[in-house]
């Protein structure tokens, strides 16, 4: 296949929302018009500095930006390698990345009079942000959530409810992630007036996957200060764990056009690559097809049914990945590796042992690349693994694989 | 280009009546009952057969819909099955069209150019592609086109006039109307704002205007068939059908009547609201 190898990595997508090959704007005709109208509240907002100031001074007084970016000692000299930083999205109000691009995407649901919110959550840290903001705008919040993942992630699931959403166990389906976003989306189809559907990855129709992309880049600007104001100098390379991906595009955004800079992103092999539905590797072990709006890479059998991912970790459990993502691998900017269940534990017990942070299981994944990555590299090497979210939401799931503790 | 569709809307408005269009899911509950319930459906007064191509995740269906679809994929169901199934309902009838509804992915990972070549040879007159809104027109639909099969696009509340002419361009056989905002299987629509929308479709195009979403039983149907050239009723014939499963969800000696007296039901209904022919 002939892949043209663009300018600039970070002028994506394409007016009809493409990234190379893929992308795009696969829903049905009911939810078209909305999603032209969102695309063009995006572009004005986006134009406006006042939508920016406002986002800025939320994102600091309130999400308690910038998070910091932190030079992990122990770890760096226990791997005896690169000198490790993390950046600690973790320490985020709710405890992700993922408030930032609710953040941006409230603030423009009131631009655009929609009362009415809708979101799906596998993990529930999505739905938590959700809730959290919706809260604190006075909006009705509506989180679709898959009945298995409501039963494994319950902590979440009550702080939802405290925040006064509203919790839609998903029955139909594997009654999971990709289940949750079905479900969303025949909401949305549903009540087209009054609602904006807060997707919470880099994926999803046009404009969503650029849209996220953006409210995530955050994480990536700052480190490129951050890292100028420790160092001196960019980070040499970049890890970061995959789902969707959102924290991952957000991070490695700004740094597509600095080819000096390695991209790592680390996606979820479950109990193992060789096992077919025994992982969530869409890049690894998918191909390219057509789900929730856009073309990328899934998990599916050879008739193109959608086969459900496999993860210790109920965030990167889902059988796709962000477009942008598909295209960063077949171009070659971005290198995707993969870890196990059992590598990301023994990596999430690492991080707490030596740092006394309690990761989350989905960055543990991209911690358990940097335990192969960093010994290979010299010590003047810079590596940044994304923190993405703490871990208190995993602890009874830990538990049950370390055998009680 | 022409299909077994347009002598079929044609010799329906003959008659001075709107066409009955019924949809199952291909493969629901079992293939063998699947088939013989698609040979059974003209007979009871369908003029148009859409069948159902399943998907995991068919994010534009209701419950009674997305249930059908997972238990023909448990029976073996696939793309390829579908096909030879029309293949096999050829056989016999080689007037009533065919028309195939589904979501995107198993027809891209199939092959769109593959597939167009052998759903043509299997009988397959056009297609309703739930997820390829006229953006993604190079896809599916203008290949489509090429090959001589319809491309059936949706009209939706939403379809205002500004976009109603993109919806319809490349629409072809005829345009199904969907006349409430949400998934298959929902509330029943107000049947004057689906005369209103017919009127405003009509202005834009020649074809016949078929509409769904809301049709339970002959009086639903008589009451749209009033004012639309083609009826579409779905959700109602899988409700009948899952219920006359028996608790394993296997088909029973009820299954084929169950769907069968619906469909004669509601042809009746369609029948009886007909419409002054344009004389």
């Amino acid at each position: 296949m002939n892949i043209d190898i663009p300018n600039s990595y970070r002028t994506g997508p394409d007016e009809r929302g493409h990234f190379g090959n893929f992308g795009g704007r696969f829903v049905a005709e009911t939810l078209m018009p909305l999603i032209l109208q969102l695309e063009k509240a995006y572009e004005v907002a986006k134009a406006d500095p006042a939508f920016h100031e406002e986002l800025a001074f939320l994102a600091k007084h309130y999400v308690g930006r910038p998070s910091p970016l932190y030079f992990a000692e122990r770890m760096t000299e226990e791997l005896g390698g690169a000198k490790i930083y993390f950046k600690r999205d973790e320490l985020n109000h709710t405890g992700a990345h993922k408030i930032n691009n609710v953040l941006g995407q409230i603030l423009l649901a009131r631009r655009m009079g929609k009362k009415r919110i809708i979101a799906e959550t596998g993990a529930g840290q999505h739905g938590v942000a959700t809730a959290t903001l919706c809260a604190r705008f006075g909006l009705e919040c509506i989180v679709y959530m898959g009945a298995v993942d409501v039963e494994r992630q319950k902590p979440n699931v009550f702080r939802m409810k405290m925040l006064g959403a509203t919790i839609v166990p998903v029955q139909s389906g594997a009654r999971t992630l990709k289940d949750a976003m079905n479900e969303a989306l025949r909401d949305w189809v549903t009540n087209v007036a009054d609602t904006f559907y807060c997707i919470g990855t880099a994926a999803g129709p046009h404009p969503y996957p650029a849209m996220v992309r953006d409210f995530q880049s955050i994480i990536g600007k700052e480190t490129r200060w951050q890292m100028e104001e420790a160092e001196g100098r960019l980070p040499d390379s970049l890890i970061a764990c995959i789902g969707g991906g959102s924290n991952a595009i957000g991070l490695f955004h700004p740094f597509l056009d600095d080819k000096s800079v390695e991209l790592y992103g680390v996606e979820a092999a479950g109990h193992g690559l060789e096992f077919p539905e025994g992982h969530a590797a869409s890049l690894a072990g998918g191909r390219p097809g057509v789900l929730h709006g856009n073309r990328t890479y899934l998990l599916m059998d050879d008739d193109g049914q959608i086969i459900e991912g496999h993860s210790i970790s109920a965030g990167l459990d889902y059988p796709g990945i962000g477009p942008e993502h598909a295209w960063l691998r077949d171009i070659g900017r971005v290198k995707y590796l993969s870890a196990t269940d059992k590598e990301a534990l023994d990596a999430l017990q690492m991080c707490c042992r030596l740092e006394g942070i309690i990761p989350a299981l989905e960055p543990a994944h991209a911690l358990a690349q940097v335990a192969k990555l960093a010994p290979t590299k010299p010590k003047d090497h810079l590596m940044v693994v994304n923190v993405c979210g703490r871990g208190d939401k995993d602890i009874f799931t830990v538990a049950e694989h370390l055998g009680g503790m | 280009m022409t299909t077994r569709l347009e002598p079929r809307f044609a010799k329906c408005a003959s008659e001075g009546r709107a066409a009955l269009v019924t949809f199952l899911m291909c493969g629901d509950p079992d293939p063998a009952t699947s088939l013989a319930l698609l040979k059974a459906l003209p007979k009871a007064g369908a003029d148009v057969i859409e069948v159902g191509m399943p998907f995991t995740d068919p994010m534009a269906d209701g419950p009674s819909i997305q249930a059908a679809g997972l238990r023909a994929l448990a029976g073996g169901m696939s793309l390829i099955k579908t096909l030879d199934m029309v293949r096999a309902f050829r056989l016999e009838d080689n007037e009533t069209p065919i028309v195939l509804m589904g979501y995107f992915n198993p027809i891209y990972v199939h092959g769109v150019p593959a597939f167009l070549i052998e759903a043509k040879a299997a009988g397959v007159d056009g297609m309703i592609v739930v997820d390829l809104p006229p953006e993604e027109d190079d896809e599916l639909c203008l290949p489509a086109l090429e090959a001589g099969l319809s491309f059936i696009r949706l009209a939706t509340p939403t379809t205002d006039a500004q976009r109603l002419p993109k919806v319809l361009t490349n629409t072809s056989g005829f345009v199904y109307y969907v006349s409430i905002n949400g998934i298959t299987g929902a509330a029943t629509p107000d049947y004057s704002r689906v005369s209103e929308a017919v009127t405003r479709i009509k202005a834009h195009t020649d074809l016949p205007v078929a509409v769904g979403f809301g049709v339970k039983n002959a009086e639903s149907a008589a009451a749209i068939a009033a004012h639309a050239d083609g009826v579409v009723v779905g959700t109602a014939l899988i409700d009948a059908l899952k219920n006359s499963l028996d608790g394993a969800g296997a088909a029973t000696a009820q299954t084929i009547p169950a769907v069968t007296n619906l469909v004669a039901d509601i042809a009746n209904g369609v029948r009886s609201a007909r419409k002054l022919a344009a004389e």
